[in-house]
């Protein structure tokens, strides 16, 4: 390998070719009774892959030649938590070896990976807070964490960490949409998505320029991939107020979040079809002549069509209504796109991805809580 | 390093040095200090002015005229010495503690920022850019054709009109525009961000307080472990006072037309006397006796108002006596008065305090000196007020700027709610309160018709 490959990892890392996809039962079937350490000790004993991750995290270090650098991957810190709830920080282990035997040793429910610090963070103590001698984090992959139950607001099917297959669409929509981004416009190519283990997906930008940027550049690029905004008080969510849009709000928007809107999620979540559904999206209309004439059409109780989906005919007409310009108000196509945008652009975490020193749950940990389920890495399909 | 020149011989808009390193100048002893307190001035006024909320062109226009007022040298050549000097020497005085160095970092980027933005010619700015080290290379016109319509949808996103060919735009990597990034002003495509040029402000002024951030940190390194003892008997004792000292003229000697009698102290006091000094006055009147804090900030501020010696001795024994007896004021507290007038002792004229001063002080029980503004309780200080005629309306702003701790500002505030007129400049000494108070009076009685 090259020093640059060595640098970036194995590109396309595929462990295994799942696709990322929803787990195919809800929770509460076919699985172990009680989830306990045996299987635990079992998985670790023969599944988990401590060598890949070694060969990972090291990123081309741990290869022979003189520009490899020996203590990188000891300078990683990895987190445990134990059976009983107790908290172990601050790991750190110097081979794939070392790595193996403690966790096999310590049966943690779950491991989070850390940062690569200056030194060894078991030797920590002997370091400064300040000055030129510090424990400080160099290099953090750069991650992000979307999380289903940060969509309730939106979604019917389901709320906290139920996730199924009518919701999971939304999590293909922001994989499409962030990792686009992550590719074409800031460069990067290094980039592993993977099942959270419950409900949700988290993203590793492991490029050697991602791992290296500060927490000012990793809170930047959250704020350029912000959209939502407000809470349960504000009526809506999203406010896009300018003549036109980003490129990228507009690219995401045409390639991505329109159709899966219309085609999706309009009549799988039914979101027109009540009149307490049907309230939530004129609430975000501020116009009132607007509103007025359409609660005026869908009050009716006789439906006009019958071989279109009530959800469909009424999408038509309120775009119809706010792209005419049969009323004057001013901005109104913009609704159309704050109503989609709203249901399913992606709603990042942002203090993960702001902080290098944030700790994330390792790829391949098993999930107490939904032992069917593995954190797995997918491979995002173009 | 050379810094920019400007071409212009009469050009009022200094060039714009980085202060990368401390210049290899002797300079006067004298110098040192003077050129600090100028500076200083500078970056009080724009800190005053931002605190104020004056918006961005207002910013650029005062430091405009406080540059041209403040950092110019008799000798024109020597402009820029005065300017790089006095920089590296407020970074003596303000690398000390984490707020000095706070309060410092973000004025001196602010100045720079407004500097930069004065600059009126691009080659100018494109010079500033090439002293950062940012080797952005200017986007070329057939990549331009090729991204320009990106480049439109983005100025129209955030309200800017849409570029033109002869529009520069420069391609930089977005790790070094987080601002822009972040607020997604810029076109990003393959990690490199389009940055338009009223947008490479951000990117100079980023670097600009970087680099000044390191570079006081190390100052402060240095400063601890070396320069503050071996400079101990020189440049230590102004360093340590500059962090702290008022700026404006000192008052001590009354101008010529300024005489005041006893028989005018209580006319002027209710017309002209800003409240700490009313209060003090009042229970003077009343008590017939003040504790040292209050005899100090008011004596000294009576003496500034021009009330000589000779009155002044009058007027605190006629008050004292009636407390104390004749006998028991000559023993104990003339020499005071006549110590206060340089007449004892080391015979130091002393000033009467600055605002900063008196805010700083702490009185206790039994006194009646320190800032109003600071040490009354809402009650007492909305009555103190409104006796002094503020109305309803702006006794809010006043007490909204007590309750966030701008008491210099709340007592501007009150001057102008009295007086019915604005004060741009700001209250920073109880003379000057008095003596623009006594302007505006003396204004309104000889225009004909009053007011």
């Amino acid at each position: 390998m090259t020093r640059e490959e060595c640098e970036n990892g194995p590109a396309d890392m595929l462990i295994d070719g799942n696709k990322a996809r929803a787990p195919r039962e809800k929770q509460g079937n076919s699985v172990p009774d009680k989830f306990n350490s045996n299987y635990l000790k079992f998985y670790y004993g023969k599944l988990f892959p401590f060598s890949d991750i070694f060969k990972w995290m090291s990123y081309g270090n741990d290869g022979k030649h003189p520009g490899c650098d020996q203590t990188y991957f000891g300078r990683r810190e990895f987190s445990f938590t134990l059976d009983n709830d107790i908290y172990l920080r601050f790991q750190s282990f110097t081979s794939a070896a070392e790595l193996e035997s403690s966790i096999q040793e310590k049966c943690p429910f779950k491991i989070d990976i850390g940062p690569v610090y200056s030194v060894d963070p078991a030797k920590r103590h002997a370091y400064a807070q300040s000055g030129d001698n510090v424990f400080t984090p160099v290099e953090r992959e750069l991650i992000f964490d979307i999380d289903m139950s940060d969509y309730d607001d939106v979604r019917y099917c389901c709320s906290g960490a139920d996730v199924c297959l009518e919701c999971w669409p939304l999590m293909t929509v922001a994989i499409k949409v962030i990792d686009t981004a992550l590719r074409d416009d800031f460069g990067f190519n290094h980039i592993l998505w993977v099942y959270s283990g419950r409900r949700g997906v988290h993203c590793w930008v492991c490029d050697r320029k991602a791992r290296r940027l500060s927490n000012e550049q990793r809170a930047s690029i959250a704020d350029y991939f912000r959209v939502y905004k407000g809470n349960e008080n504000s009526d809506k969510k999203v406010s896009l107020t300018s003549p036109a849009l980003h490129p990228f709000l507009a690219r995401s928007y045409t390639e991505v979040l329109e159709g899966i809107f219309e085609e999706k999620l309009l009549l799988s979540q039914n979101i027109l079809a009540t009149e307490e559904r049907y309230e939530k999206i004129l609430d975000m209309i501020p116009d009132e002549s607007v509103t007025a004439e359409l609660r005026g059409k869908w009050q009716e109780k006789r439906q006009s069509s019958i071989s279109n989906d009530i959800n469909v005919v009424r999408w038509e007409q309120l775009k119809q209504l706010l792209q005419s310009g049969k009323h004057k108000g001013k901005g109104l196509r913009r609704y159309v796109e704050e109503i989609v945008f709203s249901f399913t652009y992606p709603r990042l975490d942002m203090e993960v991805s702001k902080h290098m020193n944030h700790l994330l749950k390792a790829p391949f940990c098993v999930h107490p809580k939904t032992a069917s389920r593995r954190t797995q890495p997918g491979r995002r399909e173009r | 390093m050379q810094p920019l020149r400007s071409h212009h011989q009469n050009d009022a808009i200094p060039a714009l040095p980085l202060y990368r390193s401390a210049p290899p100048l002797e300079v006067r002893l004298e110098d040192f200090e003077l050129y600090a307190i100028d500076r200083l001035r500078v970056l009080k006024a724009m800190s005053d002015g931002l605190s104020r909320g004056k918006n961005p062109e207002e910013m650029e226009k005062l430091v405009k005229g406080l540059l041209r007022a403040n950092m110019r040298h008799p000798q024109a050549s020597e402009d820029v010495n005065k300017d790089i000097i006095s920089h590296f020497v407020l970074r003596l005085v303000y690398c000390r503690t984490e707020d000095l160095r706070k309060w410092f970092l973000s004025m001196e980027t602010a100045l720079f920022r407004y500097r930069f933005l004065l600059l009126t010619s691009n080659d100018h700015r494109r010079a500033v850019m090439a002293e950062f080290n940012l080797p952005y290379k200017a986007v070329s016109n057939a990549e331009y054709e090729g991204v320009k319509d990106k480049l439109g949808q983005v100025a129209r996103s955030i309200g800017q009109p849409p570029p033109t060919a002869n529009d520069i735009f420069y391609k930089v990597p977005f790790e070094e525009v987080p601002e822009l990034v972040a607020n997604r002003k810029v076109y990003i495509h393959k990690g490199y961000a389009y940055v338009a040029m009223n947008q490479v402000v951000s990117l100079v002024v980023t670097q600009f307080r970087s680099h000044l951030s390191k570079a006081l940190i190390l100052t402060n390194r240095k400063w601890t472990s070396t320069i503050r003892e071996q400079e101990k008997d020189r440049l230590t004792p102004i360093v340590e006072a500059l962090s702290t000292s008022y700026l404006g003229p000192d008052y001590s000697q009354p101008r010529e037309s300024a005489e005041i009698s006893i028989k005018d102290l209580d006319q002027i006091a209710k017309s002209s006397f800003p409240l700490c000094m009313r209060h003090l006055f009042e229970k003077l009147r009343e008590d017939h006796h003040l504790k040292h804090g209050g005899r100090m900030q008011l004596g000294l501020f009576l003496k500034g108002v021009g009330l000589k010696l000779d009155d002044a001795l009058a007027f605190w024994r006629a008050e004292f006596s009636q407390k104390v007896g004749a006998e028991r004021f000559e023993k104990e507290y003339a020499y005071g008065i006549r110590h206060n007038y340089g007449k004892e002792g080391k015979r130091t004229d002393y000033t009467p305090f600055s605002c900063q001063k008196i805010i700083s002080s702490t009185p206790g029980v039994g006194d009646n000196h320190g800032c109003p503004f600071r040490h009354f309780s809402e009650e007492n200080l909305r009555a103190a007020l409104s006796r002094m005629g503020v109305g309803t309306r702006a006794m809010e702003d006043v007490m909204d700027k007590v309750r966030n701790r701008h008491y210099q500002i709340a007592c501007t505030l009150t001057f102008e709610a009295v007086h019915s007129s604005t004060c741009d400049a700001g209250i920073n000494h109880p003379n000057q309160y008095f003596i623009d108070s006594q302007k505006i009076l003396q204004s309104k009685n000889q225009s004909p018709g009053g007011s």
